[in-house]
């Protein structure tokens, strides 16, 4: 199988380039995890993460013919050929397939990605309506792979200032959880020409997210809420 | 600038302090790093991952307490349960505490905002699971607390939250090198690589504490991630530290044919159940009491067993089928959504409508650093088998309290995340490392890393990581499988015997100090021969059958000769026996009988 990656070593490289490279799959080899780490076993110079290889603990999140997704749930059958893979868009590139996070996970720091409840809480559990608790399916199933905030224009164009859908969506994770108590404080947070309103409703997010989460809506929700405060 | 320092001397190293030092940042790191943080305490954690995304993430069922949520339930049931489930080698101590502060740290854990699902009065949603009984063995209970299945990633996820919240200070994508020990025995920190510049650096601790996970890498087919490696019990062993119990490793019944990717026990726990080419539910032969929901060795070997006698599943009649079709899209996609996700997207079925094909997969170590119930680590000295090596703990699963005996019970590994991680945050605690001073480094704290380091630098031809690895994988799941036999083990022992000469002329291409991924898989490589060699040594000397090790030679338990844990020294290859914690804290202990369910 086909394969052009690009390739971007700072100690030799003055700058990247595309790799072309032909890969001997074995019958077993599934999704697009699996050619790589054959790819690999070649040509141990390529850099990339990974971890779980079942889509769930976001390492493997890279550009694939042009789209954001996770290679170890990209099946190799879906692709065409030669396969084009790029580090996630906007982020500065540290090597290869590479990138450097660091913006995106302090934009997700920025929303105090925790429960706010400075109650003394009850002996047992505190409860929660079964309905309660469906307001946070589709939010906190997240795995921080930034698919999303790297498919986003806004994100690429103001990395420092726009929270990115991911931030948001965890940020809506929070003001939607019945036993959080600082929705007003997470408000305020957001309530600015950028954190939140640089968002102009592109869905890129919504159309990559590999686990079909839909970012768009949660910060529609944070939206309407702050309409509704403001009234 | 110790920049690509393979050829520097540990002296000219640069070095970091903290109180207190925690690698890997799972369940277990991350639950002992907020009691320290909380504290005051500068903590760092080192993790070769970003937290998140650590193995812990991908824990499916629930965890473990006796809420009593669904029906009536009791800690000592639970208690009882780990203990039988454990096939009596379990330290009985170190389980009654274990079960006792179920419900506290899963109540904490809500507390923190795990999104847990809720029953209609609003209390935590708790599922059956293999092994779990009410009144000592009677019929199945709901103990299992749960979010959806995706139990681990709630959990790792909302930690990780309390984490940020606390300013925990993270070194994310650091591989940690070598223990640093001192000429009194006593813990000093660890050297460690900072993977995207290479450099080397000694970061120092008055306390270190190992939350660095399992090796289900040591096998070809794992539900493990990648990075599974056996990190910590490298990095003990080189020190001089024994491993203890490394024989037993859990197969878990239902990984995905061909893929290995877990399916959890929790949809048996739903209603799910395992078929046979006859399309007969042949668990009730097996376990006529709790059937599919037997322990996990106890069903696994029935796996083994219906497809040995010709009645697998598909054309080469190598799996078996699990069946959920009956359970109802709703329970499916409420309960079980990804599971669904992992056979459409791995096993070509979707299971609304036709069963998953299921082998049993390597899952889980049960053995590991050995340590007492604040997770200290401990080793024989003087006679006394038990003696604490200052400054140093283990939790979680690269350590050994040992609570899972010789087989774990379904949920009861994220309960000893939450459990002993905060047992050894509070511990860590209470010794006031503010007043305590630190001790010297000695001269050549990473002269062992640093070698290995230079001779991977200087290596100009060698054996490769990839076809390494590939064979040790192989060799484990040949001579180390769900049934074993004395020939199988022996000549399992000298395979990997020659592996590790192999391991020793591993080279690499890629020479570059910029996110040297080839450099950190051979460094784990070093981790994953320690691990395999500790393993098929304990397995090829214990002659018995007892939890996930089963002996077709040996095939019943022997409590005259074999009630006793394994201790695997690397010092010379060799093994030492001690006594398994047959007293409780507080409770009756519960003595051995015949293990049905």
């Amino acid at each position: 199988m086909k394969f052009r990656i690009y390739r971007y070593d700072p100690e030799k490289d003055a700058k990247p380039y595309l790799q072309d490279y032909d890969v001997q799959l074995d019958p077993h080899d599934r999704m697009l995890l699996d050619a790589i780490i054959r790819l690999k076993a070649f040509d141990d110079t390529l850099a990339f993460r990974r971890s779980c290889r079942e889509g769930v603990c976001g390492s493997d999140a890279m550009n694939i013919n042009g789209k954001n997704g996770l290679a170890c749930i990209t099946n190799l059958k879906e692709l065409k050929e030669p396969v084009e893979l790029r580090p996630l868009p906007g982020l500065p590139v540290i090597r290869d397939l590479i990138v450097d996070m660091s913006q995106f996970f302090k934009q997700l720091h920025s929303i105090k990605p925790y429960l706010i409840n400075d109650t003394q809480p009850p002996e047992k559990e505190r409860l929660q309506s079964q309905s309660d608790r469906e307001e946070l399916d589709g939010l906190y199933e997240c795995i921080l792979c930034a698919c999303c905030s790297t498919a986003c224009p806004s994100f690429w164009w103001n990395p420092d200032k726009f929270v990115g859908p991911a931030g948001l969506l965890a940020a809506y994770r929070f003001i939607a959880d019945s036993r959080d108590l600082a929705t007003n404080e997470r408000l305020d947070n957001l309530e600015d020409p950028y954190r939140l309103f640089r968002c102009h409703t592109i869905m890129n997010c919504v159309d990559v997210c590999p686990k079909n989460l839909n970012p768009s809506r949660a910060i529609n929700k944070i939206r309407q809420i702050l309409v509704k405060r403001a009234v | 600038m110790a920049r690509g320092s393979a050829l520097t001397a540990s002296s000219k190293l640069p070095v970091r302090r903290f109180d207190a030092l925690v690698v890997g940042a799972g369940g277990a790191g991350m639950r002992a790093s907020l009691q320290l943080a909380k504290a005051g305490l500068a903590v760092a954690v080192l993790s070769k991952v970003f937290p998140t995304r650590s193995h812990t993430v991908a824990a499916q069922g629930g965890i473990g307490a006796a809420l009593g949520n669904m029906s009536e339930d009791n800690w000592l049931w639970h208690m009882y349960d780990t203990i039988k489930g454990s096939d009596w080698l379990g330290d009985q101590d170190a389980i009654e505490y274990m079960c006792r502060m179920a419900p506290e740290v899963v109540y904490e854990l809500e507390h923190f905002g795990m999104p847990f699902d809720r029953n209609p009065d609003g209390t935590i949603y708790q599922r059956p699971f293999g092994g779990h009984s009410m009144n000592f063995g009677e019929k199945a209970v709901q103990r299992a607390c749960a979010s959806a299945d995706r139990t681990g990633h709630s959990m790792l996820h909302t930690l990780y939250q309390q984490n940020v919240k606390a300013h925990t200070q993270f070194f994310v994508e650091w591989m940690a090198l070598d223990l640093i020990r001192d000429s009194d025995g006593d813990v000093l920190g660890v050297s460690a690589l900072e993977m995207e510049t290479g450099q080397v650096m000694l970061l120092q601790a008055k306390t270190t504490v190992f939350a660095t996970g399992g090796a289900g890498r040591i096998w070809a087919a794992s539900t493990n991630a990648f990075i599974n490696t056996g990190d910590g019990l490298g990095m003990a062993a080189r020190a001089g530290v024994p491993l203890e119990d490394m024989e037993f490793w859990q197969f878990h019944p239902t990984g995905v044919a061909g893929a290995g990717v877990l399916i959890t026990e929790g949809v048996r726990g739903e209603g799910g159940i395992l078929l046979n080419a006859d399309g007969e539910r042949f668990m009730e032969r097996y376990a006529p009491n709790l059937k599919d929901l037997a322990s996990r060795d106890v069903v696994s070997r029935s796996m083994d067993q219906e497809i040995k006698e010709g009645r697998g599943c598909g054309p080469h009649k190598d799996y078996v089928f699990l069946k959920l079709d009956h359970l109802g899209p709703e329970v499916i996609m409420k309960r079980l959504p990804s599971i669904r996700e992992i056979a459409i997207k791995f096993a070509n079925v979707d299971p609304i409508k036709e069963p998953i094909p299921v082998v049993p997969t390597i899952h889980y170590q049960m053995g590991g650093i050995p340590t007492n119930v604040h997770g200290q680590v401990v080793a024989p000295k003087g006679g006394d088998p038990n003696v604490v090596i200052n400054g140093f703990y283990a939790i979680g699963e690269c350590g050994c309290v040992s609570v899972h005996g010789a087989n774990r019970l379904g949920t009861n590994s994220l309960l000893d995340l939450l459990v002993f991680g905060r047992a050894a945050g509070d511990h860590i605690v209470e010794q006031r490392l503010h007043a305590r001073a630190y001790k010297d480094l000695p001269a050549n704290a990473a002269d062992g890393a640093l070698a290995r380091l230079a001779r991977l630098e200087n290596a100009t031809s060698g054996e490769r990581v990839a076809e390494v690895s590939a064979d040790l994988r192989k060799t484990m799941q040949a001579h180390c499988g769900v049934f074993r036999n004395q020939q199988l083990l022996s000549e399992g022992v000298s395979k990997v015997m020659e592996l590790e000469q192999r391991v020793q002329r591993i080279a690499i291409t890629d020479k570059s100090t910029t996110f040297n991924t080839a450099r950190v898989e051979a460094l784990e490589v070093d981790n994953l021969i320690e691990t395999a060699k500790a393993t098929v040594v304990s397995a090829e000397a214990r002659r018995e059958s007892r939890g996930a090790q089963a002996r077709s030679d040996y095939p019943t338990r022997d409590d005259v000769n074999w009630l006793k844990h394994t201790l695997w020294h690397r010092d010379g290859n060799r093994l030492e026996f001690k006594p398994v914690n047959m007293k409780p804290l507080s409770v009756e202990a519960f003595p051995p009988k015949a293990r049905t369910y």
